[in-house]
């Protein structure tokens, strides 16, 4: 029962969808606003439709209605109830219904705004959402349907479908096949639905920017109108990698926290174009320029969104026969070049009418870094695409898989990571109009020697590594250059008699955008500490050793004091090694690293014990054991320099683009608003023509 | 020992040796008496983290947790105990399972294109960049050039003791003291 109204709602969203899509276009070609209107009432009801579906899906999940295929497919009796519920997004159908209900529930957040300022924007807004949103909600009803159950044929086969087919009897198996082991982690609360989020949070500002295409609007005023959108999509998106990386390292027991896997950079892409985008529409908005560029960013980061979900769900990755064997990887790839194509048509079609007279006066100036600040961005995105799709291409020309790894991308992508840390660097010192070489190089003087000094003093403590060298340089160039914005501002706040805290916390306030984005990049340079430690000082070693041996790693040591095995309550055997960590031969923590074998898919998974210090993590895998302790235990333990920088700078980088995208009253409706209508005495505004 | 005898015994010889050489085992075993060299993990390891797991999606050999994958790296091991390179190795892997083992793709026919087009890219973009900033870069005068930079509230002027923005807060305060 539960079943069919989730299945019914999904079909009610559907046709509003394309209900929506029909009546906005009517409406707007023929000047009807009540049909636009009507469109988007229709957009707000699918939000509480996909609700439902979304609701009767998790219902099912929690209450384990093993007779659904998807919910045999995605939990067992003995998963806990959180990771039932998440386990609405841990599989192919409901990680669809997933994107659909958030591209629904940002969808109705714009429609339910004020739009009589924007009122040509609105119908080609709904149909952009909506024609997204009809996809994915198609793809769960033609494809991978949700609610499909399991039926039993006479022949003695389990088939699926939603309705009883003829001569089938229903069947429900006793027990799921339980959620993927990798997936069974608090993380998965979080980090999906950011990601997610993040994608989906994207295609706002592309469906305003191509509402401004059609309806030839070419001054700023899609930017401005989506500005937290497209911030709160890179918010979303940038907690989503962040906390993926953070799974990484606590989960998959590898040391690591980033490893180029294609399903990563995937995630990446968009959100690279995505950064490029919020620095280039800065430049739209100051100076009116650059709005071929920043309509070729939104439109590359659209695609990217899709094509990442496209790459994640389709099977291309593991092969290109996968790809070819399901209905979904052809019916996201027609979506892509579809979609793709009308955007780059639209935007030709307005190519004269977007042209703006960029005039730039110093290849110093704030504009002309920022110009390259978007190259690179760029440049890094097209380089890293190359890489996800080049296995995928090999296979088609040469018939043979190649895996493209971090040799790879560490070459390619590193020195342009470099360079962008140098402009993050350089940009802010520099004025819009024009910037001197003189002056710019008299502001860099002293961050210049504060590198050198540290580089200096790098080359003393004994580090020889020349990479690691340029890159704690460039970390201490920027870093200083970032910490001296703070201390001008609040110095010349606490002249004026305001304390610390006050200056400090004013300065902040006062232009949210201008010192989030400073804390942002605060953030990026505490992470690139931890990068560059992880990258150029981490050792690691192996070694079996029986019960109170020890394994030794630089300063450090560890001591195998003893196996614990147990069954878990959530269907796990558990072997849990009890390991005391030594620094310069004192005891400084004890730590357990485990490995959980799943009883349900009968699959191991590896969890580290980790002493994480400020300095560095010290970091202990189990990676075999023996039962009767005649061998005893394989350990492999990591030494990660500055890796907790990796973590803390990720905090520090969202705390920075929640104070960008904090809202504040839009500065144009400010401006309307000092300008107020007249009202009656009860203080409702008059109507229009009693204004007149 | 006459001449005849001396050319018997080194026909002998070369038989022997031509003998031993056919069978690399019994040779090994024969001429070198010292003991099979112990192998730690972590040469093991640095061999497999060269190495993809020739099953699995984009895992390492080196941390793969897999039955298979400590079977390969047990083959590593015994590998590395008989003399053979890492190159060896490794082309022993791409011998059996495909170059997906790499962890890039091996420099040759095709899979140029992988090195080839990352530089290509960058050299379009200099391109680009080159040719947009020679479309709009028109260079200030020397006459002008002495003048003040464009006020800007949302962003600091060239020189620290003018920055725009502290003198306009500074002001604000002002008006607020």
């Amino acid at each position: 029962m539960l079943a069919y109204i989730g299945y019914g709602a999904l079909w009610l969203a559907f046709v509003l969808s394309l209900y929506a899509i029909g009546a906005a276009v009517y409406g707007a070609l023929n000047n009807r606003f009540e049909w636009v209107e009507s469109a988007r009432r229709a957009a707000v009801l699918t939000w509480p439709m996909l609700l439902l579906t979304a609701g009767s899906i998790i219902a099912l999940l929690v209450t384990n209605q093993f007779q659904v295929e998807y919910v045999a497919s995605v939990t067992s009796r003995a998963m806990p109830m959180y990771l039932k519920i998440t386990a609405l997004w841990g599989g192919q159908a409901g990680s669809l219904v997933f994107w659909s209900l958030l591209m629904t529930t940002f969808g109705s957040a714009v429609m339910l705004r004020s739009w009589e300022r924007d009122r040509e924007f609105l119908p080609w807004v709904i149909v952009v959402t909506m024609v997204t949103l009809a996809f994915f909600i198609g793809l769960n009803l033609f494809v991978e349907n949700p609610f499909a159950r399991l039926w039993a044929t006479m022949d003695g086969q389990v088939i699926k479908a939603v309705f009883q087919p003829q001569g089938a009897m229903p069947f429900t198996p006793r027990d799921g096949n339980g959620l993927n082991p990798l997936l069974r982690h608090p993380g998965m609360i979080a980090h999906p639905p950011m990601l997610y989020a993040g994608f989906v949070a994207f295609v706002i500002p592309y469906a305003f920017a191509m509402a401004a295409l059609i309806t030839n609007r070419t001054d700023a005023r899609w930017i401005r109108l989506t500005r937290r959108w497209s911030l709160a999509a890179w918010l979303f998106l940038s907690l989503g990698l962040i906390l993926g990386m953070r799974w990484s390292y606590d989960v998959l027991g590898w040391g690591g926290y980033w490893g180029w896997d294609p399903v990563e950079v995937s995630a990446l892409l968009p959100w690279l174009t995505g950064t490029a985008f919020l620095h280039s529409v800065m430049i739209q908005e100051k100076e009116g320029l650059l709005k071929h560029w920043n309509m070729v960013l939104i439109i590359l980061t659209y695609a990217l969104v899709i094509f990442g979900t496209f790459l994640t769900r389709s099977g291309v990755l593991s092969s290109v026969h996968a790809f070819a064997q399901s209905a979904i990887g052809p019916l996201f790839f027609a979506f892509i070049g579809i979609t793709f194509a009308l955007s780059l048509f639209l935007l030709m079609r307005r190519w004269q009418d977007l042209k703006s007279d960029l005039r730039i006066e110093s290849l110093l100036s704030r504009e002309a870094l920022f110009t390259f600040n978007n190259m690179i961005f760029v440049g890094v995105t097209l380089v890293a695409f190359w890489g996800v799709i080049f296995p995928i291409l090999s296979e088609l020309v040469t018939g043979q898989k190649v895996t493209v790894g971090p040799p790879f991308y560490e070459k390619a992508t590193g020195p342009l990571f470099g360079l962008l840390l140098l402009l993050m660097g350089i940009a802010p010192l520099s004025a819009w109009g024009y910037a001197s070489a003189k002056r710019l190089g008299k502001l860099l003087l002293v961050p210049a020697a504060f590198a050198v000094v540290t580089v200096a003093a790098l080359l003393v403590a004994g580090i020889r590594s020349l990479w690691a060298l340029v890159g704690f340089g460039l970390v201490a160039f920027v870093g200083y250059i970032v910490a001296e914005e703070f201390v001008r501002g609040v110095r010349a706040r606490m002249r004026r008699g305001e304390s610390l805290p006050v200056a400090a916390y004013r300065l902040i306030v006062r232009n949210r955008r201008r010192y989030g984005g400073y804390i942002v990049h605060l953030g990026v340079i505490l992470m690139a500490l931890g990068i560059i430690g992880t990258h150029f000082f981490a050792s690691e070693t192996q070694a079996t050793i029986p019960e109170g041996g020890k394994i030794t790693l630089g300063r450090y040591a560890m001591t195998y004091d003893a196996l614990q095995q147990f069954f878990a309550p959530d269907g796990r055997h558990v072997a849990r090694a009890i390991v005391t960590v030594y620094k310069d031969g004192q005891p400084v923590a004890e730590v357990h690293p485990r490995r959980d074998f799943y009883l349900d898919s009968q699959q191991p998974m590896t969890i580290p014990g980790v002493r994480s210090t400020w300095l560095d993590d010290f970091y202990v895998i189990l990676v075999d054991w023996q039962p009767i302790s005649v061998e005893g235990a394989t350990f492999k333990v990591y030494h990660q320099p500055l890796v907790g920088w990796i973590w803390i700078g990720g905090l520090v980088f969202i705390v920075g683009t929640l104070v960008a995208v904090w809202p504040e009253p839009d500065p144009e409706e400010r401006t309307t608003a000092r300008k107020k209508p007249a009202r009656t005495r009860r203080g409702r505004p008059l109507p229009r023509s009693a204004r007149a | 020992m006459n001449k005849r005898q001396l050319w018997y015994a080194l026909g002998l010889v070369v038989v022997l040796v031509l003998a031993l050489g056919a069978f690399p085992g019994v040779t090994a075993h024969a001429a070198d008496p010292t003991p099979t060299p112990v192998i730690t993990d972590d040469q093991v390891n640095a061999v497999a983290h060269t190495l993809y797991c020739p099953v699995c999606e984009n895992t390492p050999l080196d941390v793969c947790g897999t039955q298979a994958c400590a079977q390969w790296r047990e083959l590593i091991r015994q590998q590395l105990q008989q003399g053979w390179t890492v190159e060896q190795i490794q082309q022993y892997f791409v011998d059996n399972y495909g170059a997906r083992v790499l962890a890039a793709p091996p420099r040759k026919g095709f899979w140029w294109l992988a090195y080839v087009v990352p530089p290509l890219i960058i050299l379009a973009g200099l391109y680009i960049l080159y040719r947009s900033l020679k479309q709009w870069y028109h260079p200030r005068q020397a006459t002008t050039e002495a003048a003040a930079p464009r006020a800007d509230a949302a962003a600091p002027a060239e020189d620290g003791a003018q920055d725009e923005y502290l003198r306009r807060m500074e002001e604000e305060l002002h008006r607020r003291s």
